[in-house]
């Protein structure tokens, strides 16, 4: 049985939907910022996969992901730090109660 | 004829009016009264001058080698251009009748100028408020009623028929701090504005279809050797004939275009000339000075609208709808006016209806006027009375006033009896009735039985109405004039002075008057004012059957005056108790005051106006305010969209994103 | 560009502007609004006798000084300007407003700010007047309202962030009628294959606005006009704007500012749509009929006096487009007049009221009463000012009115002979009664407010104008009675505008 595409594929399409569903449903921020992280790294996965399998002789997908893991890295930071300060204003992270930025 | 003199007539009240309006209350209130009282004397010689020239001096331009009168434009200007044809010309033009009317304009506003200054102050000498207000309006009237007279055309005449309106409110409401001072000069404005709406659709019609506002235009009817007199050429006035007379004019709910025009501008003149029904601002005038009464509302404004009449006299001529109106309307103004007059308490309302009644003779006499009837003897009747009533009603009105002012109360109950303490207000005063009453041979025999004459030739119905009515005023001025003078012994109150007459700035102008009721009888008015130019001997159509029914018919009021009001006895009182209806609606004016209030108030007030006023405040702004609300209301609706719940915001992106990707998928397929 | 002496009725505005900013108190503020509005009136002196000589030397053209500048090429758009006797009349209204409005706004609060969005708001009703590009002429017209939600909103009274909605939101409703009705007449301006143009009179001579699309832009344009000259059902903005504004900026809104609707309706619906005018001013002459009247009739029953002033605007007003309807040379220079003519007298109004409020911090005319006794000088400029409003002879109004009535029974009669129907004999008729009941109302508020006993026994201790606002009024009478005493000169300067050439256009 040949490893095909699909095989990468499917374990990111899964990966994609816990995290929508991860964000949609869980009320704490930090929950919500994981599932974020699962659906950047679901999409990483798709770029690497597409390059390998659609253009092998060339790296962008490759460089794209990298990219985006450190753009991942510096967005978490700055989520969390987000996150911290609002707890500290708010004294939760349940993001049912942070609708200040209604109407 | 020069035009310096003519101008500085209507220049110098102006100029006064401007000038003591402006510096009036920087000046005493004596060098005032006497600056307004010299200027109107400067008007009084100079109107009398040009009238002198224009009747006796025989020069060409007034009068033909046919002895006919003619008419003199001194000046015209252009004012106001409307279209290529219409414009509103302001001039001065010289007539019989404007040249009559200055004479008496000017002689009642100098008396009245003269008189007031006695009359505007109190019994200590003390001026009155607003003494130079007082002479600032009385020249601003002066100059408007100048204007009126001498208006070439019917604009000027309207644009001073305006002006005499607004100078008559500002009098009326002199006291302005008495509330019904200002309602009585609130409803002599309004009720002669809405005369005057029917004056200027009146001047619209007549001049859109003439294409001129020109009285000699206008009233320019070919008849035989008329046009020569009017100096227009033959063109013009049978361009101005036949337009009326093509049949192809439109008839209007009965009537011609040119008996609406002259009914409507007939209406301007009741307005002004308070006939009934629009009478009823006249009465209530009364609240103004009583000089003001004298000479606005008793000798020169209100009487207007008779002089409009004359002017417009041969159009009238040619339409005999709007004479039978007059006639009726003067008639009946006459009947009833008199009737009112008999049970009046307050003495200024007593002559204010004598006045309404003494006009609805002027008009009922142009109004039997015809060329045929005596050579148009009513109009020379109309005219004559206009002038002989403008003297002896002022005299009345300031021989009420000098009762008034001793008195301190326009009512008579608290007069009776005064003929020993104010001799001079007496004699001037019992002059006057005699004049009104019409006595020969006080100047009033003479101008009302040329009225009666006049009547009798047109129908008999009209001469025993007319008489009758004769018969009245004699009654109700001798009443008056027993009631104030005689009755019964005067009481002076406790603390007062007695009455006594007044002094001789009032004296004079009521001795002049009197002389001039005593001798105006006897001017020749024949051979000064006719309605077309010809002069003529009115003794020709003296008729004296007419002139002795008449006196004994004023006798005999006179004589039932004397019976129930010269001693104090109980028949006016049985007489009240016979015919209680009677007394009571006369007493209270027929009660047209009522109506008036409830038509303006309960009808235009309530059900008009404040309909109205909701109805912009809820159902239009209400329409506007609801676009708003509506939108209001639409926003609110999708506003719970923005919840600020982030997950929320991700569903809706995730339905939207399905739902694209879906319908781009079915699109595909 | 600065050769042309009609950019500099911008120019001298925006230098205010400019001045204002630097301002650093009152004083300097007043100073700069006094010498601005000076310099405009005498430069509107200059230009009315610059073009009475041009006239008089023979000068044939429908507008004068006309000069144009490129501002923006791909779309035709220029600052072109051009004026002809109503413009200059309207200049010189507008000047001699903003000059008394500025002694009217004397003691304003934050006095900066106020006079910065006067003056802006005065920029654009001058270049309103001058522009002759339908761009330009939009834009400056847009300039003129905006400020005017601020100043009413910032500096009036009672429900003013009501009434400043309202009135911006109700006038920008018909900025949005007018803006389609100027698209679709940019688009129609020639004939296929000639460059498109904004120039109102090159649209004029191209006259290529097809008859169906007439049909269509004349309502745009008339009713987006229309709402700013207070038509009927669309004035309800007047009342409460008015009511909630402050002193000046009453003035130069019911002066000068109501006045750019009835000129852009004639300027811009009528002289480049003459067929559609002809054909549709009926529905419009119903609605400014019915405008004359129930204006009036509103007023009789108001007890605030900026109300009753409103809604006498109303009726004056709509006498204004009524007059344009009738589309003859009598009425439409009656129109004219009857603008000058209310612009000056309900400036005086508004003036005084302000004063009277001022003092009393009433408007009720059922709270006041004997102010006769109290200021006589404020109460015998407002008998002057009711006078003039109800037609008094030798004061503004009569003028106008008797010249709007009689061109329009002119024009009645002629329909009704000719058996084209009796609407507009009808609706003269009915505007003729508005004589009577607009002296009711001005004779009920001059009889209970000036006259009778003096109701507040407070109000004894107030005091009479102070100079600047006996100035302010004083100025406002002389050109009342100015107008109402020689009539004619002003008939002629604006009679000129309705030269044969222009009436061609018109088809008339």
């Amino acid at each position: 049985m040949e490893i095909t595409a699909v095989f990468y594929l499917v374990p990111a399409l899964i990966m994609f939907c816990c995290g929508v569903y991860g964000f949609i449903t869980r009320k704490n921020m930090i929950a919500m910022l994981i599932s974020l992280e699962l659906m950047l790294n679901a999409v990483d996965i798709n770029f690497v996969v597409f390059n390998r399998f659609l253009y092998p002789e060339q790296m962008e997908g490759m460089f794209f992901t990298l990219f985006a893991i450190a753009i991942a890295a510096a967005e978490t930071a700055l989520a969390i730090a987000i996150i911290i300060n609002i707890f500290r204003a708010a004294k939760n992270i349940d993001v049912r109660s942070l609708n200040e930025m209604k109407f | 004829m020069e035009a310096t003199i003519p101008v500085l007539i209507l220049a110098i009240p102006l100029f006064m009016f401007v000038f003591l309006g402006l510096c009036g209350m920087k000046m005493t209130h004596k060098l005032a009264g006497i600056l307004g009282t010299l200027g109107m004397g400067t008007v009084l010689v100079l109107s009398y001058y040009t009238a002198f020239t224009y009747f006796f001096s025989g020069a060409p331009e007034f009068i033909n080698a046919a002895g006919e009168r003619l008419q003199y434009m001194v000046f015209d200007q252009t004012w106001l251009q409307f279209t290529d044809k219409l414009a509103i010309k302001l001039g001065f033009f010289l007539d019989p009748i404007s040249a009559m009317m200055l004479v008496v304009i000017t002689t009642i506003s100098f008396m009245v100028h003269l008189y007031s200054l006695g009359y505007m102050r109190d019994h200590h000498g003390v001026y009155e408020h607003g003494f130079q207000r007082f002479y600032a309006f009385l020249s601003l009237f002066s100059f408007s009623m100048l204007g009126l007279v001498v208006a070439p055309n019917i604009f000027q005449m309207y644009i001073f028929w305006e002006l005499v309106g607004a100078s008559s409110y500002l009098l009326i409401g002199f006291y302005y701090i008495k509330p019904s001072a200002v309602s009585a000069s609130k409803k002599a404005f309004i009720v002669t504005r809405f005369a005057d709406l029917g004056f200027l659709i009146g001047i619209l019609t007549l001049s859109y279809y003439t294409g001129t506002f020109n009285f000699t235009e206008l009233t320019s009817i070919p008849v035989e050797g008329l046009a020569n007199v009017y100096q227009v050429n033959e063109g013009t006035a049978q361009g101005i004939r036949s337009i009326f007379e093509n049949s192809a004019a439109p008839v209007f709910m009965g009537g011609s275009v040119l008996t609406w025009a002259l009914v409507l501008i007939f209406m301007g003149g009741m307005g002004k000339s308070a006939m009934m029904p629009l009478h009823i601002w006249l009465p209530d005038a009364m609240e103004g000075p009583t000089p003001v009464s004298a000479l606005i509302h008793a000798a020169t404004m209100v009487v207007a609208g008779v002089y409009l009449v004359a002017r417009l006299f041969p159009l009238y001529l040619m339409e005999e709808t709007s004479l039978i109106i007059i006639t009726v309307v003067g008639a009946l103004t006459a009947f009833y006016a008199a009737m009112v007059a008999c049970t009046q308490v307050d003495i200024k309302r007593v002559l204010a209806f004598s006045t309404i009644s003494q006009i609805a003779f002027m008009m009922v006499s142009l109004g039997v006027a015809r060329p045929e009837i005596h050579h148009g003897l009513g109009y020379m009747a109309s005219m004559f009375h206009l002038f002989t009533h403008a003297m002896f009603k002022a005299l009345l009105f300031l021989g009420a006033g000098a009762l008034i002012h001793a008195i301190g109360s326009n009512d008579y109950t608290a007069m009776h009896g005064l003929r020993k303490h104010m001799p001079i207000t007496h004699i001037t005063f019992l002059i006057g009735c005699l004049a009104i009453a019409g006595i020969i041979p006080f100047s009033g025999f003479f101008s009302k039985d040329e009225i009666l004459s006049s009547c009798m030739g047109y129908d008999w119905v009209a001469y025993i109405w007319m008489s009758l009515v004769a018969g009245m005023t004699a009654f109700y001025m001798f009443r008056l004039y027993y009631l104030i003078f005689w009755w019964k012994e005067h009481k002076v109150p406790e603390g007062h002075h007695a009455p006594h007459d007044q002094p001789w700035t009032m004296s004079l102008p009521l001795i002049i008057l009197a002389a001039i009721s005593c001798v105006a009888g006897f001017i020749p008015f024949g051979n000064l004012v006719t309605w077309d130019g010809h002069a003529y001997d009115f003794m020709e159509h003296f008729d004296w059957s007419v002139a002795t029914v008449s006196l004994i018919v004023a006798l005999l009021g006179i004589g039932l005056a004397t019976v129930m009001y010269r001693k104090e006895n109980s028949l006016p009182e049985k007489f009240r108790k016979a015919l209680p209806a009677l007394w009571t609606w006369s007493y209270h004016r027929f009660y047209w005051d009522e109506l008036y209030m409830f038509i303006t108030h309960k009808i235009i007030f309530n059900s008009v106006c404040r309909p109205l006023a909701w109805f912009d405040r809820h159902i239009i702004d209400g329409t506007m305010d609801s676009f708003a609300t509506i939108t209001n209301k639409a926003s609110d609706a999708i506003k719970p969209l923005q919840s600020g719940q982030i997950q929320m915001y991700v569903w809706y992106y995730l339905i939207g994103a399905l739902a694209l990707g879906g319908i781009t998928v079915l699109c595909l397929i | 560009m600065f050769s042309n002496i009609l950019i500099y009725f911008v120019v001298i505005p925006l230098l205010m502007l400019a001045g204002v900013g630097l301002c650093r108190n009152v004083r300097q503020i007043r100073a700069v609004a006094v010498v601005g509005s000076t310099a405009l009136i005498a430069l509107s002196v200059v230009l009315l006798l610059q073009y009475l000589d041009l006239r008089a030397a023979g000068e044939a053209a429908p507008m004068l000084f006309v000069d144009s500048w490129t501002w923006f090429a791909p779309l035709h758009i220029n600052l072109a300007v051009g004026v002809d006797g109503i413009s200059i009349a309207m200049l010189l209204l507008s000047s001699i407003i903003l000059f008394t409005g500025s002694f009217a706004s004397w003691t304003i609060a934050q006095p900066k700010e106020f006079f910065l969005w006067l003056i802006l708001l005065s920029t654009g009703v001058f270049g309103f007047f001058i522009s002759i590009d339908l761009f330009t002429m939009f834009m400056f017209y847009e300039v003129a309202l905006i400020p005017m939600y601020l100043l009413i909103g910032v500096w009036g009274s009672g429900r003013k962030n009501y009434s400043a909605m309202k009135l911006t939101l109700m006038l920008m409703g018909g900025s949005a009628f007018l803006m389609l009705g100027l698209i679709g007449i940019y688009y129609h301006s020639a004939p296929e294959g000639q460059p498109l143009t904004w120039n109102i009179l090159e649209i004029a001579s191209n006259a290529s606005i097809p008859h169906g699309w007439q049909q269509f832009l004349f309502p745009m344009t008339f009713v987006g006009f229309g709402v700013l000259g207070a038509m009927f059902p669309f004035h309800t903005w007047s009342p409460d704007g008015h009511a909630s504004a402050p002193t000046a900026v009453s003035m130069l809104h019911a002066g000068v500012l109501m006045k750019l609707g009835g000129y852009g309706c004639f300027r811009v619906a009528i002289y480049l749509m003459p067929q559609a005018a002809h054909e549709l001013a009926w529905i419009f002459l119903i609605l400014t009929g019915i405008s004359v009247v129930y204006g009036a009739f509103c007023a009789c029953v108001k007890t605030d006096l900026k109300y009753i002033n409103a809604y006498s605007s109303v009726s004056h007003c709509g006498l204004v487009l009524f007059a344009i309807l009738m589309l003859n040379t009598t009425a439409m220079t009656g129109a004219i007049m009857q603008m000058l003519s209310h612009g000056l007298m309900t400036a005086l109004f508004f003036a005084l009221i302000g004063m009277i409020y001022g003092r009393t911090h009433t408007r009720e005319i059922t709270e006041m009463g004997g102010m006769m006794q109290i200021m006589p000088y404020l109460s015998v400029c407002y008998v002057i000012a009711g006078m003039a409003s109800l037609g008094l002879p030798g004061l503004s109004g009569f003028v106008a009115e008797m010249t709007i009535f009689v061109g329009s029974f002119k024009a009645g009669m002629a329909d009704f002979l000719a058996g084209a129907g009796s609407l507009r004999i009808v609706f003269t008729i009915i505007a003729c009664c508005s004589i009577v009941i607009t002296a009711v109302y001005i004779l009920r508020v001059v009889g209970k407010l000036l006259f009778g006993p003096v109701y507040n026994d407070h109000h004894r201790e107030l005091t009479d104008a102070t100079w600047w606002e006996r100035l302010s009024t004083a100025a406002l009478i002389v050109c009342v009675a100015a107008i109402g005493c020689f009539p004619n000169f002003f008939v002629n300067l604006i009679k000129t505008t309705f030269s044969p050439e222009i009436f061609a256009v018109l088809g008339m």
